[in-house]
């Protein structure tokens, strides 16, 4: 009871912070910001397809090329508005999540993860071979969002009252609006009969099937949910760095979306935001470290050190804490009533004894 | 025909080299249910080591090569003993998860002690060839192909023939009857992950050899092994070679051959569209076995 009446009470709080926090960032924190959010929006996709429904898919990458390069050829080649083509990025990601969906239905656990691995790497050959979509290895320039009367282009600012919200600070607001919807929708899905579909799968396949779940269904719809957000938040994460090169979409990023799920807590709707804010801020508060070298002065390297320390992240969070964030805040929270038993219901438990050794 | 020939060695060559790291895959595979992700990253840290040794501290190349490879055979055991033993009884999802982890931690610690420059790998073969008939053969895609032959057949002895090989081949039929029969377990995966190491050791060292060189690209050269060890099914051994010598063979192959259609550097990623079409065909692998599953 107390329990929920403090997560009711966290909500708003949280929302509240979510809202001010551009003001009170510097330009290059906000920066950072704005990417965190933008990438908690494909890590809540991730989360549905590998928290909800325990496939485990390298292939994030590939969804968010999808929709960012549907993003570029809509807005920037053909002129339609981000009104249309920010929702055209998901819908297209979507279609490519539901023909890699399928693949799961025969593929279960590891052969998933590498086949995966697979698309990303052929995903990026495509992409460099076809100049007319994505400029080839060079890369190509994103269109910036214009809706109406609010215009994303660099330079521009919106005067709301007496506030200036800039360039950032339009696209945290629009990634921060999305976000919450995709994370009101991840969070109810649990509660519906697909979600709990999903749930049913993760936990044991074959007796999901047993019981009636419709595994196909479950897990197609999974990629296709996963996608949809992945090919947004990719269509925003271009529009964002305005120029991308087809190699930017690699494995390393499908890793970090990993990384952001697992540092965060699999399967909970508030892990992927805490997750992604581990794992996407990393750059910029490595980079602020006094020991750590300006870039080009020799010595380590900030995306070295990023490198480094997200592996670690998720190896000890995996070791140790394998809830993540949330598991540690529920157990800091079991602490501080000491009197009450520890609350060991597992966020996550993936079971998936396909796999498990004879 | 020349050119049929000439491309037909080089992809044996290479397909020999996958086939080494592909072998390493199945012995962890076999013996604990978990794909090491993090062998490419094994294979760049042994070819980095390798190079280390023989140009900067100046040991003769052979002893390097020993020296890495029980290198990263004690890496290899560490990392178990450290991060894996923990989660016994954890999810395969996560022990998986923490090799990816690891993969992208060494790599990038490679990356950041050694710089992003190539290196010299410091062979005594380095781009020297002798001609068969109208072929040309360079000397370390030859030796690739006997030393990779030889590793496989000391393996396959090892796994054949000795009480440890025993143990493994045990713990992979039934860990839990093997364990009670009192076989150390533990000790059997920890020696599986130190055979990975030495075997990506080799890998590395030829992938890396002549036209290449140590350099930070091996890694995911590294993971077009992944094809080789799933179109051969992940607990078959004599599968991961077979398809490690197909997916080089298929490599060069294509390399040679592809239309331009399909694009430029298309071989990179010829290996991944084999494993899709044959996956989706047989989803366990050319010789790999549907695991019953008991309810």
């Amino acid at each position: 009871m107390s329990r929920s009446l403090a997560r009711r009470g966290a909500l708003p709080a949280f929302a509240a912070l979510a809202v001010a926090l551009p003001f009170g960032l510097s330009a290059s924190n906000l920066t950072t910001a704005t990417f965190v959010v933008i990438a908690a929006i494909g890590a809540t996709g991730l989360n549905v397809l590998v928290g909800y429904a325990g496939q485990i898919s390298l292939g994030h990458a590939f969804f968010l090329a999808a929709g960012a390069y549907t993003g570029a050829v809509l807005g920037e080649d053909h002129g339609v508005s981000a009104a249309l083509w920010i929702p055209a990025a998901g819908v297209v990601a979507a279609i490519f999540g539901a023909l890699v969906g399928p693949m799961a239905l025969r593929l279960k656990g590891l052969y998933l993860a590498i086949v995966t691995l697979g698309i990303v790497f052929i995903g990026q050959h495509v992409l460099l071979n076809s100049a007319g979509i994505s400029g080839g290895p060079q890369g190509r320039t994103f269109p910036p969002v214009v809706i109406g009367p609010f215009d994303f282009s660099p330079g521009q600012t919106l005067q709301l009252g007496g506030l200036t919200i800039d360039r950032s600070g339009l696209y945290y607001y629009l990634g921060l609006v999305i976000l919450a919807a995709a994370t009101a929708f991840a969070w109810s899905l649990r509660r519906t009969r697909g979600g709990r579909a999903m749930l049913a799968v993760r936990e044991r396949e074959a007796a999901a099937s047993l019981m009636g779940v419709d595994v196909g269904r479950a897990k197609v719809g999974a990629f296709v949910v996963s996608a949809a957000l992945a090919g947004v938040s990719g269509a925003l994460y271009a529009s964002y760095l305005s120029f991308a090169q087809p190699t930017q979409f690699n494995l390393d990023m499908s890793i970090q979306f990993i990384a952001a799920i697992i540092v965060g807590g699999m399967g909970t709707a508030a892990g992927p935001l805490l997750g992604s804010a581990v794992v996407f801020a990393l750059p910029s508060v490595l980079k602020s470290l006094p020991f750590v070298p300006e870039e080009g002065t020799g010595g380590i390297s900030v995306g070295d050190l990023t490198s480094i320390s997200y592996g670690l992240l998720i190896v000890v969070f995996l070791v140790l804490e394998p809830r993540g964030l949330v598991g540690l805040a529920d157990r800091l929270r079991s602490l501080g009533r000491r009197s009450a038993a520890p609350d060991f219901t597992p966020a996550i438990s993936l079971n998936t004894p396909e796999e498990a050794h004879p | 025909m020349t050119q049929f020939l000439q491309l037909l060695f080089e992809g044996v060559s290479l397909g020999a080299t996958y086939a080494l790291v592909a072998l390493g895959f199945v012995v962890i595979y076999r013996a604990s249910g978990v794909i090491n992700f993090a062998q490419g990253a094994m294979l760049l840290l042994g070819a980095y080591l390798i190079s280390w040794m023989a140009v900067d501290v100046g040991l003769p190349f052979g002893v390097a090569v020993l020296a890495a490879m029980g290198a990263l055979g004690a890496f290899g055991a560490g990392f178990h003993r450290v991060a894996l033993r923990r989660v016994v009884g954890q999810p395969t999802f996560v022990l998986v998860m923490i090799t990816i982890g690891a993969s992208i931690a060494v790599s990038a610690a490679v990356e950041a002690v050694f710089g992003d420059n190539q290196r010299l790998l410091g062979d005594p073969w380095g781009s020297s060839t002798f001609h068969v008939g109208a072929i040309t053969v360079t000397w370390v895609k030859f030796w690739g192909i006997v030393v990779a032959a030889v590793a496989l057949a000391v393996y396959f002895s090892f796994d054949r023939f000795t009480r440890w090989g025993l143990a493994m081949r045990a713990t992979a039929g039934d860990e839990e009857a093997t364990l009670s029969a009192g076989v150390p377990v533990g000790r059997v995966h920890a020696l599986t992950w130190a055979l990975a190491g030495a075997m990506a050791t080799l890998g590395g060292l030829f992938l890396a050899g002549f036209p290449s060189a140590p350099a930070h690209g091996l890694g995911d050269a590294a993971l077009r092994a992944f094809p080789a060890v799933v179109l051969g099914g992940l607990s078959s051994s004599v599968g991961a070679v077979a398809g490690g010598v197909l997916i080089g063979v298929v490599e060069v192959m294509t390399s040679g051959y592809a239309p331009s259609w399909l694009g430029t550097n298309f071989y990179a990623v010829a290996p991944y569209v084999v494993m899709i079409a044959i996956l989706l065909v047989r989803p366990y692998g050319l010789l790999g076995v549907k695991p019953a599953e008991r309810l």
